[in-house]
């Protein structure tokens, strides 16, 4: 049964690796993608398929800054995509990497 | 639910009232049969269906549900527990990653089933309460019923399981109650869940007397922006953002686009408040299976195209509310295309004034187990087989000068809402 909240989980940094939590599962729609979290329960809705794309790689990448690059977010958006994995990680869908 | 930008400019309700690919929120009927008669049951259970899916048939749409990556069913009848597959069917369902919330009466929750219950990550459990007292609730669920459901609050509880749900269909009699909901919850451990009383199934024959005035719907409209972001409410009182600021959740009708209702014998609905042939969209059972009616039955194509504002146009709130409930326009004979008779500007009021004494559509197909409370019009049954007389209009008993006579999303928000964009 699902704790009510995320554990808390330090801020996104960008030069850290990360990926999907194993307990969230991904279903990519026109607008970008579903996110749920078997865990919390809780749904996000990643409102661009560029997020889709930077979150599905983020386990393939050495850091978030990189899986941003190599999904093609330009670099004046990069703040903005940042932003964005931080709410993942203070939502629980996505979470730091043990290298 | 959370809001992820960056992403277009365009808003995620246009998104979703274009359709997704799949349903967010699926809710699935079991079974009608039920130990409980609510007065107010929105699928008019009490008789299970002899065509109800086999345990196999059931497998087979879970298998589907896992394809099409729907996260998690609401699971609900009927009494769901009284199916012999019933856990059969809970652990399959999450063996294929398909979360499984079902609401229940309390009634099988036994400390075995609770203790097997807060082991699981993937099953949720929903206690139906409508009223926080015994008198308040067994006048709509019968006699005994509060106390079955507080005997599983206090199991679950015991056992460790932590968020489950207390739901509540609010009405006339519990609309000032909330508070005391909200700290039984809390007592259990428990999040508190609210929706609103639909004119479907049995609940048509009860809404007149039931629903909450003009002024309880203010009362309830300011509890909730007060407290709103504590429960859950299955974006259920989108009809209510007329009054001002618009609640928590999308505002949206899900029905169709977002939302549908699997019922026992396979058949596919628009959303949970719509069990009538007008809002049927066609059955598992046909060749294509649920994805193919999800994908492309006309009904909820039709659904997903842009709906006209109709009557409400001229309505400065219109983009708020966007017109209410379809089912509970249906169910009181008002057009699809105007006020909800919950309009919190008075529309629907009016409307149902002007409608008159006509008849409104009648929920079907209805798996009482007693004859309800309208009058029986010994009619053969539609098939002019002899057997149990379908049960029509009239409704004598109903005030024949009544001012009147559907989530959609429901059983969704699963999280204290948005830092949406």
């Amino acid at each position: 049964m699902p704790p009510l909240s995320p554990p808390s989980a330090a801020p996104f940094d960008p030069s850290r690796p990360y990926a999907l939590h194993p307990q969230v599962a991904l279903r990519p729609e026109s607008f970008g993608a579903l996110a749920y979290h078997f865990g919390t329960r809780r749904l996000s809705f990643l409102k661009s398929r560029t997020l889709l794309a930077v979150v599905q790689s983020l386990a393939d990448q050495p850091s978030g800054l990189e899986a941003c690059r190599s999904a093609g977010v330009p670099a004046e958006e990069l703040g903005d995509y940042e932003r964005a994995l931080g709410l993942l990680v203070d939502s629980g869908m996505i979470c730091e990497r043990v290298a | 639910m959370t809001v992820v930008a960056p992403g277009t400019g365009t808003r995620l309700v246009d998104r979703f009232e274009r359709g997704l690919d799949a349903p967010i929120c699926l809710t699935w009927e079991l079974t009608y049969a039920c130990n409980l008669a609510c007065v107010h049951c929105l699928s008019s259970s009490g008789r299970r269906d002899p065509r109800e899916l086999s345990t196999a048939e059931c497998k087979a749409l879970i298998d589907e549900f896992e394809r099409m990556q729907i996260f998690y069913v609401n699971i609900g009848g009927g009494e769901p527990t009284i199916r012999s597959d019933f856990w059969e069917l809970v652990d399959y369902a999450t063996d294929h990653r398909v979360g499984v919330k079902f609401s229940t009466n309390g009634s099988r929750i036994t400390e075995a089933v609770a203790a097997r219950l807060a082991a699981s990550d993937y099953v949720d459990v929903q206690i139906s309460l409508d009223g926080a007292d015994a008198e308040v609730n067994d006048a709509v669920r019968g006699e005994g019923s509060f106390a079955t459901a507080v005997t599983a609050m206090e199991r679950l509880a015991a056992a460790g399981f932590t968020g489950s749900k207390l739901s509540v269909v609010v009405t006339r009699h519990n609309v000032g109650q909330l508070d005391r909901f909200l700290e039984m919850a809390d007592h259990y451990g428990a999040q508190l869940r609210l929706t609103r009383l639909r004119p479907s199934g049995r609940g048509a024959d009860v809404w007149d007397e039931l629903h909450p005035t003009a002024a309880q719907q203010r009362q309830l409209y300011d509890w909730l922006v007060r407290r709103g972001e504590e429960v859950l409410t299955g974006d259920s009182f989108f009809h209510l953002a007329g009054f001002g600021d618009a609640l928590p959740g999308l505002n949206l009708c899900g029905a169709g686009r977002v939302v549908c209702l699997v019922d026992p014998v396979g058949d596919v609905y628009a959303c949970p408040f719509a069990i009538h042939d007008e809002f049927l969209a066609g059955n598992v059972r046909a060749s294509g299976g649920f994805t193919s009616v999800w994908r492309q039955s006309d009904l909820f194509l039709e659904l997903r195209q842009p709906q006209s504002a109709g009557a409400c146009g001229s309505c400065g709130h219109y983009d708020a509310c966007r017109g209410g409930c379809m089912a509970a326009k249906f169910f009181t004979g008002l057009p699809l295309d105007g006020p909800d008779p919950e309009c919190v500007l008075g529309h629907g009021e009016h409307a149902l004034d002007a409608r008159g004494d006509i008849e409104t559509p009648r929920p079907a197909p209805d798996h009482s187990s007693r004859p309800r409370q309208v009058a029986v019009a010994l009619t053969s049954s539609r098939h002019g087989a002899p057997g149990p007389a379908a049960i029509r209009m009239p409704t004598p008993d109903r005030r024949p000068d009544r001012s009147c006579d559907e989530h959609p999303l429901s059983g969704y928000a699963p999280g204290p809402v948005p830092t949406a964009t």
